[in-house]
């Protein structure tokens, strides 16, 4: 890639140099939208580029910055994942179904962000319907990871994590079912958040399955992470599932010191299938914590196996239910001369989804069907509440889980795409979160063999505030977070 | 063989929020096509529920009032299936734990009987939007205005064995829900209407027959026609050899029959589950409390009350307190007259229900109100007038909106209750009528009536008829 | 577990999909595997276990007062749309 390099890189250093004059929001909007058109062919990290509109947000920020009334955030460019609803702009959910769909409202994340100050540079490619591990399933085609261009960036919010390592955009909001945020976030080498279930507003953001779906942030740093969760939380009213509960200010708790912090090693996530170096970077990982203070012992989620078949039976039965609204009639992709009200139906449906959704909304279906519910739907709702049992029983010991995000490093694109689950099993240490609303973060933590590996963090409900301090003091300690691919350096 | 019917009614009132149950935008009739259809209401990716609480507020007092048990913890889960009305591609609704369950009302039978008529449950849920299909060649209209307005589902146990037993039934909720102020009860609006579940078994046999769903009866009339024709229907078929299938079908009213409706045909697999949009609705005991302090006294005690207070006859108070307007206008009625209840209800439930029947008007709208009818009773009451010139007068109150003493001074309708003015006309017709007088005094008794109209003729029916009665007794027997 | 091509017809009919004759075989092959995938989930002792629809325990369903905000946007709203007339959103004929 060729194109300016960057002043700085993280979004803390972007607003200071702000806040000091050093640079205003048009330059840096300018750089940054260089950056994405020169990476842009080889990376495919955005769906739409909202160039205009960023510079016009950016000279309001200079104005507002200029007239005195800018917050920290102000003028700082940003990216959007493309399920988060975005007023007159393209909104796709990186589906051929929503190829055409212009949002006529905003999603109360990029509403929040926008009034805090910050400009947005368009939208960012994702799996269909954030349905995949692996960022292969938009129907806009496969993103690539800058550490590697024949390798997967991670998925679904895989988007978002390549236009952060690759340094097309300072932060990018994204999502996670089972560990949208978190897996790509490992294998792109870059920090990924994903707050509590109801931390963070729902509404706007197109469902894939409702109980587990949760907005958050991919970043480079902790601290970055920290400035634009205070700014994106909240309780809102148009979501019932907000949780109507004080932000706390994130940031004035990055420097706590970590000594005294219990971390837990779940042992089951240790136990088969990790790739051995990506096992050795995390023990590395664990001893700096232990260098600063930290208290390690382990801990067992005997139910934690379970998550993975758990989720493919909750999160289809969902998404089967929250995607019965794309039939063609009001929005969305509609098929020539239906024959009749079926056809309208199945036809749309048939030619807008891609393979994985409607692999998903089949298995989702058949599980809630008539004879198989008790079965399937109720039987996994209780081996939920079981792996729920589990987390909320180490936490009476311990102040933080941490592990392995992936089992590996980002794989070939194409080497998984027939296999449905195998790709799943990319999940395998992520979905537990989900499954019990808990927060979660992947921080980088080295390199196997010149890729990222990542380590997560999972803590108690509403533990956001400890879990950015613990992944700070951390970057604080090294300098994983700062790599750069060299070919967007 | 001997049949016997047995009956179940859903009946769908559509709660007279302001807004919608899960979104904000407004819930009234007849807006044009998709103007009060918002995001939420036209499913759009990425919008969500949330609940009203006036939605809920209303199917506890409804669940109050028949005695049933209120759910202190109730789930609201997805229907899901395909139609055009049904934008999200689901209905929400209640599934396995409904908001109010296990109650009962009490329904009059023809011979005075009273049967309790159990209600198994009654849930929340949204109204689905409309397919038009008039002037539209080969497509249809989707208007979404009333998609997500709440509905509140009541389902009666299989209690009623026959066409006029459910509509006894279906009018006793219909005049509850009006008594509660949850739902405006129009039902050609389709504010109110019900799905009846119809089958026959032999009797004495204790299983049920295989029943059939008659979908969407909006008005009394329907409800009956249709239940009526099913019930024949199954028993010609099952005579003839035949077997009922489980089906929906739709009445016709245009040829009074029920058909099989294509478009379920499909057997359903709604596949509920729990919304995960929403969270369960947990109520606690001050809020039932609230509720329940605010109910009005509902039908069947102001009934009671009627007879016990004004000594009406049971079929009397049932009439008044059909509806809460009824019954404050008939208490209004006697408050001011002071005395005479049985006669106030008589001109309530007579003339002044066959004027509004007449000119299609509720007892909202009477041409005559409350006040102004018992000034006209009263004058019965003071002997002023007849009840028989009262009639008149009150039929020119309700043309003129005059008061009823303006029309008696005007028309010079004030009985004659002077004994000597009596006496000169009974006189007069005596003379005249020389034959009749000569064959009543010979025993014809019945010429009495014959006298007695002559003289009302002569005195323009003004005569008081209690003494014109008397007097010409006693001048008749000479 | 073992699906047929009936079953995956079936499923697919429900779901309003149509499916290309290639995708047939695919998704039965896919599904079969996905259902023993989960059906692992069987050998979980569950007996008494509250099944887990919501992830945050103990919240309940807030209420939201009963006022109108909202006013009259559906030329915006039907922009989306593919077909619509007088305010309509079009569909093949609806058969009852």
């Amino acid at each position: 890639m060729t194109a300016p390099a960057l002043p700085a890189t993280t979004v803390a250093g972007l607003a200071r140099g702000l806040a000091a004059g050093r640079w205003s929001s048009v330059e840096l909007t300018q750089a940054y939208l260089a950056r994405v058109t020169a990476s842009q062919s080889e990376l495919n990290a955005f769906v739409t580029v909202t160039a205009e509109a960023a510079l016009a947000a950016a000279a309001a920020a200079d104005a507002a910055r200029a007239a005195g009334k800018a917050s920290a955030l102000t003028g700082v460019p940003i990216a959007h994942k493309d399920i988060f609803c975005t007023r007159d702009v393209l909104t796709t959910c990186g589906s051929k179904m929503l190829a055409n769909f212009v949002s006529p409202y905003d999603a109360t994340v990029v509403a929040k962000l926008a009034a805090a100050g910050t400009v947005n540079l368009g939208k960012l490619n994702m799996d269909e319907f954030a349905m995949g591990s692996s960022n292969e399933t938009s129907f806009f085609g496969p993103v690539r990871n800058p550490w590697d261009i024949k390798r997967v960036p991670g998925g679904s919010s895989g988007g978002s994590a390549a236009a952060v390592a690759a340094r097309i955009a300072p932060a990018a909001t994204a999502t996670d079912t089972g560990g949208s945020i978190r897996q790509p976030a490992a294998l792109c080498g870059v920090t990924g958040i994903k707050p509590t279930y109801g931390r963070v507003s729902r509404y706007g953001m197109i469902a894939f399955a409702s109980s587990l779906d949760q907005a958050g942030l991919i970043t480079v740093s902790a601290e970055d992470a920290a400035m634009l969760l205070g700014a994106m939380s909240g309780f809102d009213p148009r979501d019932s599932t907000s949780v109507d509960r004080e932000v706390p200010d994130y940031v004035a708790a990055l420097d706590a010191p970590l000594a005294g912090l219990k971390i837990g090693l779940v042992r089951e996530f240790f136990e088969k299938g990790l790739d051995a170096q990506c096992e050795q970077r995390i023990r590395e990982a664990i001893a700096v914590y232990e260098k600063l203070g930290a208290s390690v012992r382990e801990v067992s989620c005997p139910n934690l196996p379970l998550s993975v078949p758990t989720y493919y039976v909750v999160a289809p039965a969902e998404c089967s239910s929250n995607l019965a609204r794309f039939d063609g009639v009001r929005f969305g992709h509609r098929c020539e001369s239906p024959r009749n009200l079926n056809d309208l139906y199945s036809r749309s449906r048939g030619e807008g989804f891609g393979a994985e959704v409607k692999r998903r909304i089949m298995t989702g279906t058949y599980v809630l069907s008539a004879g198989y519910y008790d079965a399937y739907y109720i039987k996994a709702q209780r081996v939920r509440q079981l792996i729920s049992a589990d987390f909320a029983r180490a936490f009476e010991s311990v102040d933080l889980l941490l592990g392995p995000t992936s089992p590996t490093t980002a794989f070939e694109i194409g080497a998984k795409v027939d296999d449905p689950i195998t790709m799943y099993l990319n999940d395998i240490y992520t979905i537990g979160a989900n499954l019990a609303g808990l927060p979660g973060m992947s921080i980088p933590v080295g390199f196997a063999d010149g890729l990222p590996v990542g380590l997560q963090l999972v803590g108690p409900h509403f533990s956001e505030a400890r879990m950015l301090n613990a992944a700070h003091r951390y970057q604080l300690e090294t300098d994983w977070h700062l790599r750069v691919p060299a070919a967007y350096a | 063989m001997e049949w016997e019917t047995v009956i179940g009614l859903e009946i769908h009132a559509q709660l007279a929020t302001r807004s919608k149950i899960f979104s904000s935008s407004a819930t009234a009739y007849g807006a044009a096509p998709n103007t009060q259809a918002n995001l939420v209401d036209l499913g759009y990716p990425g919008v969500l529920p949330v609940l009203n609480a006036e939605a809920v507020r209303m199917a506890v007092r409804f669940g109050l009032a028949i005695g049933a048990r209120i759910a202190r913890h109730s789930v609201f889960a997805r229907k899901n299936y395909f139609y055009p009305d049904l934008p999200k591609g689901y209905q929400i609704s209640q599934y396995e734990l409904p908001i109010v369950a296990e109650g009962a009302l009490e329904i009059v039978l023809d011979d005075g009987t009273r049967k309790r008529v159990g209600i198994t449950r009654a849930h929340l849920e949204e109204d689905a939007g409309k397919s038009l299909h008039e002037g539209l060649p080969g497509v249809s209209g989707i208007d979404l205005n009333r998609a997500g307005t709440p509905l509140i589902e009541i389902v009666s146990e299989p209690d009623l064995r026959s066409a006029k037993e459910a509509v006894a039934y279906m009018k006793k909720v219909h005049t509850l829900v009006r008594y509660l102020e949850i739902c405006d009860g129009n039902m050609q609006e389709g504010s109110f209407r019900c799905d009846a579940n119809v089958s026959v078994r032999p009797k004495g046999q204790e299983k049920f027959g295989t029943r059939a769903e008659i979908k969407n009866l909006n008005s009394f009339r329907f409800v009956e026609k249709a239940i009526n024709y099913e019930i024949e229907r199954q028993i010609e078929l099952i005579e003839s050899g035949g077997k009922v299938v489980q089906e929906t079908r739709l009445y016709d009213p245009d040829k009074g029959e029920t058909r099989s409706m294509r478009s379920k045909e499909e057997a359903n697999d709604y596949r509920y589950f729990p919304d995960p949009d929403l969270l369960p609705v947990e109520l606690d005991e001050s809020f039932i409390d609230v509720v329940r302090a605010a109910l009005p006294e509902l039908p069947d005690e102001k009934a009671a009350r009627f007879v016990r207070e004004y000594q009406l006859p049971e079929y009397d108070a049932g009439v008044l307190t059909a509806s809460r307007e009824l019954g404050a206008f008939y208490e209004e009625v006697v408050r001011r007259v002071g005395s005479e209840p049985k006669l106030c209800a008589n001109w309530v439930m007579g003339d002044l229900a066959a004027f509004l029947n007449k000119d299609n008007l509720e007892i909202g709208n009477s041409k005559v109100d409350a006040a102004g009818l018992a000034l006209l009773v009263a004058r019965i009451v003071d002997q002023t007038i007849s009840g028989k010139i009262a009639k008149d007068v009150f039929e020119a109150m309700w043309e003129s909106g005059e008061s009823a003493d303006a029309i008696i001074e005007r028309k010079g309708l004030r009985q004659i209750t002077d004994t000597s003015a009596i006496e000169r006309a009974i006189e007069e017709v005596m003379s005249k009528n020389p034959g009749q007088l000569a064959d009543y005094r010979s025993g014809k008794d019945k010429l009495f009536g014959f006298f007695v109209g002559q003289v009302m003729k002569a005195t323009g029916g003004k005569a008081n008829p209690a003494q014109l009665n008397e007097l010409l007794k006693q001048k008749l027997a000479g | 577990m073992s699906l047929t091509r009936k079953d995956i017809e079936n499923i697919a009919r429900l779901a309003r999909l149509e499916l290309a004759e290639t995708e047939i075989p695919v998704y039965v092959d896919s599904l079969s595997k996905i259902l023993d995938f989960v059906g692992e989930l069987e050998r979980a002792p569950t007996d008494g276990i509250t099944p887990m629809a919501h992830p945050m325990p103990g919240l309940a369903q807030r209420l939201r007062a009963d006022e109108v905000t909202e006013t009259d946007a559906h030329q915006r709203y039907q922009r989306n749309a593919p077909q619509v007339e007088a305010g309509l959103y079009l569909v093949p004929k609806v058969i009852e």
